[in-house]
């Protein structure tokens, strides 16, 4: 851990080492995230391939595996403190599955908590940005389409939760 | 090996050399004048079987003046509350109540009511929430009834609560997070824990001690020995197999507890475990499953009408003489065919429903890649034996079919019992004194329970 006035983006360029290399907890105290595929959808490789992602990144993550329910994101997140909940969905019933998610943390005095989406959200060929649109007045901080890299997400949550 | 009960004081003695069980006896349990009283009867009993009363060694356990009492809490009630209740249940402990989320005034009331002999304070994972646990820590440190507290919470607020818990009067002892990480279990350090606490204020407090006298002392809690001997019993020991995976259920007046060893891992394939991962060693006690003092929730659970038509009597018969028996406790099975026969009824009931509630669940989900599993806890399916004790099963009228409502009910196959099982009786109610035994004689108490325990089906 680090402390000072340097910010995280300063020291990574004084370091010359990418995101990945110097990882999350180089310069803070590690961020939990709670992660998991929701709803009746058992997409097993892209979760595996995010939460390596997401450990090299310097995160603790509590990944919950596929078919999770949103009570369970919201069980693991207060129990583990987390900082963000990263929801995946590959199967086109994200709208359905998320539908009440944001009310709920706010009922589990998650207020605030930075809810994550990405995947195949919806079926057929729906515009992105109507996509997105939809998810965001769902109560969703960030929304990500098809094929998204995970640099992209942790870069966001590097930004999101204060860490740059 | 002295089993001091709530009602028998037991006492069994053991040949060390010929391993065998050389005679056993009982007499009441006399805690409120002076425990040894009773002893000193049921060694009298002894004495007239072995012809002796001189024995090299004596061990005792004991479930009397309430056994040990405790109250767990914890943060979600999935997570960590069930984390701290398993714990206390595998340390030997009746929990009297759990609590989760922060304790509210009216909850810290009802603690201080229930007068419990530990209280075991979880929340959080190692790293995670901490304000629960800081919160609930001041609310117990004001209530009034001293007890000792063991911290199994997250280990990063642990040592704050015990600042909070000891600046209110309390005992605070700091061991190992019930659950370090999310639904990771680890509940041997607060067993271990809670075992220490047993031995140095418990026994002494239940006015116990002055049974140290005569013994080496009490080594741990009755059903902390029966979990022993269980254990030891499936697994075995270097040169000598144990029964594998078994089940032991102890139907009682008050209680009925079962113990399962077994890892409980799904029997099929394509299956995903949901919730907390339960321990290789699970004890579960159902406060409202027993033939006496607990008949009429027993009834209530069960439903009047099942239990008249099992007993092949009218549902007003059924209820006039659950009345009577939750009314006079003292009533034996061996004094009336009647009673006998709905004691048979009862037990096999809170057989049923015990391991019912112990076992696991599956269910069906259909997904767009096919249909899949989901399990939550134990799978009995790979259990071999299933063992019963506890009065009612012993002196029913058939132990075979009481003992036969654990297996898997082919109506109800999603609730994971034991599919096919040999099935035993612990005729000589040597369980807990096995379970003594082991700590110094592992080989000897295996050999026993070996020759002991009678097989009444196999397969």
């Amino acid at each position: 851990m680090t402390e000072g006035s340097e910010s995280a983006a300063e020291i990574r360029q004084r370091e010359n080492v990418s995101i990945e290399e110097l990882g999350v907890d180089g310069f803070m105290g590690k961020k939990t995230l709670v992660m998991g595929v929701i709803g009746a959808d058992v997409h097993s490789v892209g979760n595996k391939i995010l939460e390596r992602a997401f450990t090299e990144a310097g995160f603790n993550v509590v990944n919950l595996g596929v078919m999770v329910s949103q009570e369970e994101y919201i069980n693991a997140a207060i129990e583990t403190a987390a900082d963000a909940i990263v929801v995946s969905s590959l199967y086109g019933h994200a709208e359905i599955d998320c539908r009440g998610l944001r009310e709920k943390c706010d009922e589990a005095g998650l207020e605030k908590i930075p809810l994550y989406i990405g995947g195949n959200l919806v079926v057929g060929k729906a515009p992105f940005d109507e996509v997105k649109k939809r998810f965001r007045k769902m109560g969703f901080n960030r929304v990500y389409p098809p094929g998204t890299m995970p640099d992209v997400a942790i870069a966001d949550l590097i930004k999101d939760l204060g860490l740059e | 090996m002295i089993d001091i009960g709530s009602t028998y004081t037991k006492v069994a003695a053991v040949d060390i050399e010929r391993q065998c069980i050389v005679g056993t006896a009982r007499s009441f349990t006399t805690v409120e004048t002076d425990v040894n009283e009773g002893l000193r009867s049921a060694l009298n009993k002894l004495r007239n079987i072995t012809g002796t009363n001189d024995y090299c060694e004596k061990y005792a356990c004991s479930s009397a003046a309430g056994g040990l009492r405790m109250v767990a809490a914890g943060l979600v009630p999935v997570l960590t509350a069930e984390a701290a209740k398993m714990a206390a249940l595998s340390a030997g402990a009746r929990v009297l109540k759990t609590y989760s989320y922060e304790l509210t005034d009216k909850e810290a009331a009802e603690i201080n009511s229930l007068r419990p002999d530990i209280v075991l304070l979880s929340g959080g994972t190692d790293g995670g929430n901490k304000t629960t646990v800081l919160n609930n820590a001041k609310k117990i440190a004001s209530i009034k009834c001293n007890f000792p507290v063991v911290i199994a919470c997250n280990k990063t607020a642990a040592e704050d609560a015990a600042a909070v818990l000891t600046a209110g009067g309390k005992d605070a002892r700091i061991c190992e997070n019930v659950m370090p990480e999310f639904n990771v279990l680890n509940i041997s350090p607060a067993q271990e824990m809670i075992r220490q606490i047993f031995l140095e204020r418990i026994i002494e407090a239940k006015g116990l001690a002055k049974v140290q006298e005569l013994t080496a002392g009490i080594l741990m809690p009755t059903p902390a020995a029966v979990l022993k001997a269980a254990v030891l019993l499936s697994t075995g020991i270097k040169n000598e197999k144990g029964l594998n995976d078994l089940l032991v259920i102890d139907v009682g007046g008050a209680t009925t507890d079962v113990y399962s060893i077994t890892d409980g891992r799904p029997q099929i394939s394509a299956v995903i475990m949901k919730g907390i991962p339960e321990p290789y060693e699970k004890r579960t006690v159902e406060g409202d499953l027993g033939v006496r003092y607990s008949a009429a929730s027993l009834a209530e659970a069960a439903g009047i009408d099942e239990i008249a038509a099992r007993a092949r009597i009218s549902s007003e018969e059924a209820f006039r003489l659950i009345d009577m028996i939750s009314r006079k406790p003292g009533l034996l099975a061996s004094d009336d065919v009647v009673i006998g026969h709905i004691d048979n009824t009862l037990a096999s009931l809170a057989v049923k429903l015990a391991v019912e509630r112990h076992a696991g669940r599956i269910s069906t989900a259909f997904t767009i890649s096919g249909e899949v599993f989901i399990q939550t806890g134990k799978d009995l399916g790979s259990v071999e034996t299933i063992i019963g004790t506890g009065g009612p099963v012993i002196n029913g009228e058939n132990p075979e079919a009481i003992l036969s409502e654990a297996l898997r009910d082919k109506n109800n196959p999603e609730i994971l019992k034991p599919v096919k099982a040999k099935m035993m009786l612990d005729r000589k109610y040597i369980l807990s004194s096995m379970g003594l035994l082991s700590v110094k004689y592992p080989d000897i108490a295996l050999a026993i329970m070996k020759k002991e325990l009678e097989m009444i089906r196999w397969n």
